[in-house]
């Protein structure tokens, strides 16, 4: 789990969803900015999978091939070991985040480098890595635009694919003129003119870098090969550039042989950001003399993937391709953005991700599963067919029981099992329907109920409730029809 | 043909003017309408809260009323839904393969499907001089799919001025359970819902389903909006001076 490591930080504990969510409702250019960038996501998304003959086929293919990698994950690790040392590189087995935190910064230990040039990696988030580096006094220079802007301004990422969804072009600019005066942007700061400046300011560093840290979007078994897929080039820059590579992916990212990549590079651009193909599709192997990097470790994360993986409904999840397009249509993300999620995995996949890999013990992940209408549009748009409602069912399922072991229940426990009690038998429903309806009849004025008691308070704090007609269809069908 | 009424337990106590309508409306068609007795809820509820136990005993209860093998016809996508789309899982989830052959066992329709695959009919006679635009719920839209039915439906009753609503397939925000626990983002989803119904101009916001329309005929109420809620049940009873 998330425990500290040496160095490393105990993360601040993490507030509820619909607490977290109230500041990010309130803050109104957080709203329009995710409403822009959402809104237009889905556009071009929607029009790449439109122009794609087989896109029902390839999803099927997608969900087929992960599916297959999942189930036979044991042997394809093992192939990808064999091949990865074979080609010159070496695999390290990382149990947990304490566990990898330990692995990468003893590799950089020993390199004796003190600063590392990092692509954005959602496991090396998910391991508390930049803080662990920090600790034992490595400066990490995060490369991917977005990951420096957040960087710069001390933020939390909000978004799988650009981190910085949060923050407008101006507060962007006014961050990059800050940080990186030598590189000079202009005030006035159009994006061509930020992305110069950044250049400017990356290349410098890439150039004396001695160590890179990178994620991966695939790890193909059968080749030892690391695939990865990315807009700016920052990435590539990294597995060129510096004498030690080390990749950080979880174990999840294995695809069984290098022809599934044809099915999965036509998904992934498409469904994360509308193009066809990604500006930079880089795929590199061990080690070659005279080219690239010396040495090259690859990290292999489980931090809850196998227990996940042990639950037929939940392992689904572990499909994702990581693309974002069930953020982009979510209509709860599109209103609160990444971070009410927590500080990895955001949008509706981190909804049933965190869950499995944390446990949901704290209250904190435990309300992450309820963070939906269930609504299903990210089920629609999900490019390797993960059912994400079905998976959100199925974890509320966890959360009740595991709060069933607690000695003394909760109001909304106390609630539920009572009403489930009384629907279970039609006289005690039929009873129980007339007196809520004199009950609701008594709180109500001109026709409406404008304030609730106890847990219902909340739906009357914005909306009001019919009265209940003071007969109901049961009594209305028992005087006229018997 | 004789037809089971499912009544959700929802707009039983809510909105009971949605059986009556149905009663009426297939009654006039020239069917037999039964109610049995023995229906409550169908766990969707508990089931989608999470509470997988006691959603496995409602559901037991549910296919156990409506046992007597007529056709089941529910004026709610999301019961409809629930019996067809969840209670196999639920039986799953409960380990219990009789309730599995049960809920198999029930040919359940939600009320456009009814009309529109089983009767055959599009035109019911139905006669509505309003302005009304259609709120393609989730559970419908999803879950079912039952496409355009309801619009066709909605496009053969006279008088009627059908409009279309912008944005029409994003959720309205209520979500069961979602509307209490994250209230805030839920409010925030129906306020762009009905700015949308209020664009349209219509005084008249239908659906076929009765939580959807509680939620966003609860905000609409909240603004004094002048725009009302109906069930496409209650539009489709509507037959005006004869």
């Amino acid at each position: 789990m998330t425990g500290p490591a040496p160095g490393g930080p105990v993360p601040p504990p993490m507030p509820k969803f619909a607490a977290a969510a109230r500041p990010a409702l309130a803050d109104t250019g957080l709203r329009r900015t995710l409403r822009g960038a959402t809104a237009t996501l889905r556009e071009r998304t929607a029009a790449a999978a439109a122009e794609t003959a087989d896109w029902e086929d390839l999803r099927e293919a997608g969900r087929a091939v992960g599916e297959g990698a999942l189930l036979g994950l044991d042997t394809h690790l093992e192939e990808l070991e064999r091949a990865v040392t074979e080609a010159g590189g070496t695999v390290h087995w990382a149990v947990d985040a304490a566990d990898a935190r330990r692995v990468v910064t003893g590799l950089v230990r020993e390199t004796g480098a003190t600063e590392v040039v990092k692509s954005a990696s959602l496991a090396t988030r998910e391991i508390g890595l930049n803080d662990a580096l920090a600790g034992m006094g490595v400066t990490v220079r995060d490369t991917a635009l977005a990951d420096m802007a957040v960087q710069f301004a001390g933020d939390e990422p909000s978004h799988l694919l650009s981190a910085a969804a949060h923050r407008d072009r101006a507060q962007i600019g006014e961050l990059f003129r800050r940080e990186m005066p030598a590189a000079g942007p202009d005030p006035a700061g159009d994006p061509e003119d930020l992305a110069a400046a950044a250049r400017a300011h990356l290349r410098e560093r890439f150039l004396r870098a001695q160590v890179a840290i990178t994620g991966a979007n695939f790890l193909v078994a059968e080749t030892g090969t690391v695939v990865v897929v990315e807009s700016e080039g920052n990435a590539r820059m990294c597995l060129t550039l510096p004498e030690t590579l080390i990749c950080v992916a979880g174990i999840d990212k294995v695809v069984p042989a290098w022809d599934d990549m044809e099915v999965f590079l036509q998904l992934l651009p498409r469904s994360s950001t509308g193009d066809r193909m990604t500006p930079y599709v880089s795929s590199w192997t061990g080690v070659t003399p005279g080219d690239g990097p010396r040495a090259f470790h690859l990290v292999l994360l489980d931090n809850g993937r196998t227990r996940a993986l042990a639950d037929e409904i939940g392992r689904a999840a572990l499909r994702c391709i990581g693309c974002s397009a069930c953020l982009n249509v979510c209509p709860v993300y599109e209103r609160t953005g990444g971070q009410p999620y927590g500080p990895v995995h955001p949008g509706p996949i981190g909804a049933i991700l965190t869950p499995q890999l944390r446990g949901v013990e704290s209250a904190a992940v435990a309300s992450l599963p309820y963070a939906s209408t269930l609504c299903g549009a990210c089920a629609d748009v999900c490019p390797v067919k993960i059912d994400i409602p079905d998976v959100l069912v199925h974890l509320r399922g966890a959360v009740v029981e595991s709060r069933r072991r607690r000695p003394v229940p909760t109001p909304e426990m106390a609630l539920m099992r009572g009403l489930a009690w009384t629907m279970a038998d039609p006289r005690r429903h039929e009873t129980a329907l007339r007196r809520g309806v004199r009950w609701a009849r008594l709180l109500s004025r001109g026709g409406r109920i404008r304030r609730l008691p106890g847990l219902l308070g909340m739906w009357t704090e914005a909306r009001d409730l019919p009265a209940p007609p003071a007969e109901s269809f049961r009594a209305w069908w028992n005087r006229t029809r018997r | 043909m004789r037809v089971a009424l499912s009544v959700a337990c929802f707009d039983d106590a809510l909105f009971p003017g949605t059986g009556r309508a149905v009663t009426a409306l297939l009654e006039r068609l020239g069917h037999e309408v039964t109610f049995p007795p023995g229906q409550t809820c169908c766990g969707q509820i508990h089931w989608t809260s999470g509470y997988h136990r006691e959603a496995a005993d409602l559901a037991r209860a549910y296919t156990a009323a409506f046992a007597g093998g007529d056709v089941v016809v529910a004026p709610s996508a999301s019961c409809a839904a629930a019996v067809r789309d969840a209670h196999p899982k639920i039986a799953r989830a409960a380990r219990d393969p009789g309730l599995a052959r049960a809920a198999e066992g029930l040919a359940v329709y939600e009320l456009t499907e009814f009309l529109v695959d089983v009767l055959g009919v599009v035109d019911v006679g139905a006669y509505f001089p309003h302005r009304v635009t259609y709120h393609p719920s989730c559970q419908s839209l999803r879950t079912l799919g039952i496409g355009d039915r309801p619009l066709r439906l909605l496009r053969a009753v006279k008088g009627i001025d059908l409009v279309e609503l912008p944005a029409a397939q994003e959720c309205c925000g209520f979500g069961g359970a979602f509307a209490m626990k994250n209230a805030d983002v839920s409010v925030a989803m129906v306020a762009d819902k009905i700015r949308h119904v209020r664009e349209t101009g219509a005084d008249v916001v239908c659906a076929v389903d009765g939580s959807c329309l509680a939620h966003i005929g609860g905000a609409l109420s909240r603004l004094r909006s002048g725009v009302r809620t109906m069930h496409l049940a209650e539009i489709l009873a509507e037959t005006g001076p004869s």
